[in-house]
């Protein structure tokens, strides 16, 4: 089991890698789907099958197909010149240099934490359900109001409008 | 039955959150930024996953599927705000969006 956990998470962190230092933008989104999926992986390690599910139909499935047909409509060529320079080792060496000085810390800090043990029940997916509309059920109703505003600001948005001018900017 | 200590899994969110980050500082893309902050709202619903598995409490799934949520809703309005940059100057580098910006200083 200890095995599966540690090539999905290796099959991740590359994947990732690749997706972000892509040239590429299809390449690079097909690179995060399978960073997503070896994420599901781990999910399902972890004991949270139903989550393992919702990540693959809506981050694999539903999200990065809204991000490939964006893609694909806009048929994006080759990258401009000032990102070519900001992919530059040169450039971004020191920040990563911080930052991976930072992760340093971080890992210093958890290997320092007294985490108590875990306890030993078990935690099946009926449980997740009675507490998401129990104790959550007011977050649930946030959540919908937020989808609400989410379709009607990407309506709003996604609406291609004539270019209107206020009358008094009108020359 | 997974034996993965709890610091090494947290280590590994903590690793994908920082690519995320990475990516998000270096480059210029819209489209390139908006994959940093998924992989970067992902490793922070599997911190939510983990913790929740290592104290068998449902919260920890709960919370993972708000944020899947918040997750969907960013990417569809950021989709449409890209979608209409694209349509206006014809590019997606981040930069060349700057028309607010003051340029008499």
């Amino acid at each position: 089991m200890n095995f599966f956990f540690y090539l999905a998470a290796a099959i991740a962190l590359i994947s990732t890698i690749m997706a972000i230092s892509g040239r590429n933008a299809i390449h690079a989104l097909l690179n995060l789907i399978i960073s997503l999926l070896a994420v599901s992986v781990i999910f399902y390690l972890l004991d949270a099958p139903f989550i393992a599910a919702l990540e693959v139909i809506i981050y694999a499935g539903a999200i990065m197909v809204l991000f490939i047909f964006v893609t694909m409509m806009l048929n994006i060529g080759t990258e401009k010149k000032i990102e070519k320079r900001w992919l530059n080792p040169r450039v971004w060496i020191v920040p990563s240099i911080l930052a991976a000085l930072l992760l340093v810390d971080f890992i210093l800090i958890i290997n320092g934490l007294q985490i108590p043990e875990p306890v030993d029940e078990t935690l099946n997916t009926k449980q997740v359900g009675i507490s998401l509309f129990s104790t959550y059920v007011l977050a649930v109703e946030i959540a919908g109001i937020l989808l609400m505003a989410g379709v009607i600001g990407a309506y709003h948005l996604g609406s291609q409008k004539k270019k209107v001018t206020h009358r008094f900017l009108k020359k | 039955m997974l034996t993965v200590p709890i610091e090494t899994m947290l280590i590994f969110a903590g690793l994908l959150f920082l690519i995320g980050l990475v990516g998000l500082l270096t480059r210029r893309n819209l489209i390139f930024m908006l994959m940093s902050i998924e992989i970067m709202f992902n490793s922070a619903g599997l911190v939510f996953i983990i913790a929740g598995r290592h104290w068998k409490q449902a919260d920890g799934q709960v919370m993972f599927i708000f944020i899947l949520a918040v997750a969907a809703v960013e990417v569809a309005i950021g989709l449409a705000l890209l979608l209409q940059v694209y349509h206006h100057y014809k590019t997606l580098d981040a930069d060349s969006v700057g028309k607010l910006k003051d340029n008499n200083q």
